[in-house]
């Protein structure tokens, strides 16, 4: 800016000078002369000008800024907005999906409609409270309408000692996937064991203790105590804590460019009349209860290896064991007949997901139920009860997807799924992700 | 029994006050040693050739944060992928934002590439500004300063130590600076080809010229299509070097060079992205021979 208007100065003052009568050429060679030196001094002077610029910048100056590295100094808590879409080619009508030889789970456990459909929305808001205190909740908007709390609950922050607790609805601590959000899962959907055992996923209305032990190897331990209330649980309007879970977790690093975690976990719940439809044997519908203990066990282990240059690999698996006893009472509106019931059910999953180069990943995934033989008292016949006749689900998934960024995903993901009794459904989805607003940080 | 005991004698046998430093990146990992020396134990969740911005919150760090004393993060968002999840799990009230024991290097220096607008189509950018502060070692001093201070107010017994250190380490490095600055000299006013965002406070230094970016915006990966556009746009700009880390996927650079005859160089970015950046001292000397030597 400031050069230009020297410029202008100096070629005013030429023409200026050029306008005057020329008389000889010894007259021309000096205003030559005079030019040149003043083209000169105006530059040394820009030169100088600019030095002093340059120096005025690079002197430091102290930025002072909120220390937070996730950009949430202002009071404004940190919005984040998950959107979601599918379309889906499914060989079976999803309305009917069942996982045979299990008693259903009331979550929503089948693929989402065929065609078109909009997956959950999810809003998420969090900030710190206070010194002690941060705050976040996650709600889950669906497509045809209202809202689900999907997580909301406040957590420690200055308890100390590597001790946190969280009170609230969250995300049980429990096995690996279920820490995180579905938006987050490396496949369009949950593994078959998290669909038939957990209802998707597990979370409660509670509270949870969590300890990080003083060691170079990561040794975490965690207690939650809730109300129960979804699946494998009922809601028991009593006093005190109706489910409870534990959870260990141990990990750390094998070279520079691998890590891995391995855990145990247990959810343990007394449900008093936990209703599910069948149909008897004559084909009628009924409606059964169970009432009694469930013990589901998990085992979970994940290794992730980084090649450099953006190629990884993460080799993860769980597996599921549940134990049930107590009274199952059949056709409680009819006949209201109660037995004996005990059943011991497992499953598992194993996943790997390469990212074989930058934006690009591709995954397989192997599911596998066992329903095992319900073992009754005598009363009632196994006949009676057709969804739990022994069956041993299983599905196969491949998947790839891109990234355009760290914020969106799109994911195209086939299926093989043998969950329902003596029927294949082959399932086709193209799925895209993408987060907008506060950048969220990721759990491992 | 005897292991368990061999480990018990191992575990009190470690430094006993010794603070616990956890650095984010290798350089800061550094700095905390040339300044304190043994009285600190300082752990890098990141190494040499690891991508800074794609870090993930692996159990070991969670593990290594809880027993911190001081986390000494870049800032500029540069964690903000990894860290808030790092120091929530964590369990350690002392370096939580705010606390004394939390450290930022991005509030010590003067910030460059500050954006004028903040949207994501513009990739990934950063509000604070360009977070890679390490690649001007004038950077380093004003970092040290604050660091050398931190660590004295979170060991008051030891702050002579720290200070001293700092001192030590300042003459050294500013003599190490004036010889550094002389031989990079002819390269004042060259242009280069840089591959990611990486390069701003270095060429800054240098007073280089960045003609051109490799990357189409920050963070994400040139297409073909790009780098072929790139090649001619660059062509009047005569760059004289295409820049990249150590850690970076070869490819682009390698490719542009190739159509280009422009000379790649691979600057170890920080400590450990090669074998000469043993220690800062050793960053710079290989940056600086790196980028003199295609030149003569
Ligand atoms: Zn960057």
């Amino acid at each position: 800016m400031q050069r230009n208007s020297l410029w202008v100065a100096s070629f005013s003052s030429l023409s200026l000078a050029l306008a005057a009568p020329l008389a000889q050429a010894d007259d021309l060679k000096a205003l030559r002369e005079e030019v040149a030196q003043l083209k000169k001094s105006y530059e040394e002077r820009i030169a100088a000008l600019e030095a002093r610029i340059a120096q005025a910048e690079s002197s430091p100056q102290k930025v002072s800024r909120g220390a937070t590295p996730s950009g949430e100094a202002t009071f404004n808590p940190a919005i984040s907005l998950v959107l979601a879409g599918t379309y889906t080619r499914l060989s079976q009508d999803p309305e009917a999906y069942a996982i045979d030889g299990f008693v259903p789970s009331g979550g929503e456990v089948g693929p989402p409609r065929r065609s078109f459909g909009l997956g959950e929305s999810e809003l998420g808001i969090a900030a710190n409270i206070d010194p002690t205190l941060r705050g976040q909740m996650t709600l889950a908007l669906a497509p045809e309408g209202g809202a689900d709390v999907e997580e909301a609950y406040i957590q420690t922050l200055a308890l100390g000692g590597g001790a946190t607790l969280k009170a609230g609805r969250f995300l049980s601590g429990i096995g690996y996937t279920n820490g995180q959000h579905a938006h987050a899962w490396d496949f369009a959907d949950a593994p078959l064991a998290y669909k038939a055992m957990l209802g998707g996923q597990w979370k409660n209305d509670g509270v949870q203790a969590k300890w990080i032990a003083p060691t170079d190897l990561l040794v975490e331990m965690g207690v939650e105590a809730g109300a129960g209330g979804a699946f494998p649980t009922t809601d028991r309007n009593k006093n005190g804590n109706t489910v409870g879970a534990l959870f260990a977790h141990v990990g750390g690093d094998a070279g520079d460019n691998a890590s891995w975690r391995a855990g145990l976990s247990v959810l343990g719940t007394s449900p008093r009349d936990r209703q599910y439809d069948d149909v008897d044997s004559l084909g009628n519908d009924v409606t059964n209860t169970f009432t009694g203990k469930s013990r589901t066990w998990i085992a979970d282990a994940v290794w992730k290896q980084d090649f450099g240059f953006d190629r990884k690999l993460i080799v993860q698996g769980e597996y599921f064991r549940r134990r049930e006893s107590g009274t199952l009472a059949f056709d409680v509106d009819g006949a209201n007949l109660a037995d004996g019931y005990r059943a011991a059910q497992s499953g598992y999953y194993v996943q790997t997901v390469y990212q074989f180069m930058p934006r690009w990943r591709a995954g397989y995934r192997y599911d596998r139920l066992d329903s095992g033989e319900v073992s009754l008292g005598g009363t009632l016949n196994a006949d009676d009860l057709p969804i739990l006749a022994a069956y041993k689900p299983k599905r196969n998934s491949l998947m790839v997807d891109w990234s355009s960024s760290e914020f969106a995903r799109l994911r195209l993901q086939f299926a093989r799924d043998e969950s329902r009794r003596d029927l294949i459904d082959r399932q086709l989805w193209l799925q895209y992700v993408v987060s907008l607003g506060a950048h969220g940080a990721h759990r491992y | 029994m005897r292991t368990l005991l061999f480990v018990l004698a191992a575990w009190f046998a470690l430094p006993a006050h010794a603070i616990q430093v956890f650095a984010t990146v290798p350089e800061w990992a550094a700095l905390a040693k040339e300044i304190g020396g043994d009285k600190v134990n300082v752990f890098a969740a990141t190494h040499g050739l690891q991508d800074p911005h794609h870090v993930e919150a692996r159990p070991s760090l969670i593990a290594r944060a809880r027993r911190a004393d001081l986390m000494i993060a870049t800032g500029a968002e540069l964690e903000v992928g990894w860290l808030p999840v790092v120091l929530r799990e964590s369990g350690n009230v002392r370096v939580q934002p705010g606390q004394p024991g939390y450290f930022e290097a991005a509030d010590h220096v003067r910030m460059l590439d500050v954006p004028a607008r903040l949207d994501r189509a513009d990739g990934d950018v950063h509000a604070a500004g360009n977070p890679h502060i390490q690649t001007d070692p004038r950077n380093i001093l004003a970092v040290g300063k604050a660091l050398s201070e931190s660590l004295a107010t979170i060991d008051a017994a030891n702050a002579a130590t720290y200070r001293a250190g700092f001192a030590a380490f300042a003459e050294k490095w500013r003599t190490a600076l004036a010889r550094w600055e002389k031989d990079a000299a002819p390269l004042k006013g060259q242009p280069v080809v840089v591959q990611h965002k990486s390069w701003t406070y270095l060429l800054d230094w240098l007073g280089m010229k960045e003609a051109a970016a490799l990357e189409p915006k920050p963070g994400v990966e040139p297409s073909a299509a790009h780098l072929a556009r790139l090649v001619e746009q660059t062509a009047a700009s005569r760059p004289k070097l295409v820049l990249r880390a150590a850690y970076n996927n070869p490819r682009p650079a390698e490719w542009y060079s190739a159509q280009t005859r422009v000379p790649v160089a691979v600057l170890p970015f920080t400590v450990g992205g090669n074998e000469a950046a043993k220690d800062l001292f050793g960053l710079f000397d290989d940056t600086v021979r790196r980028l003199v030597e295609p030149l003569r």
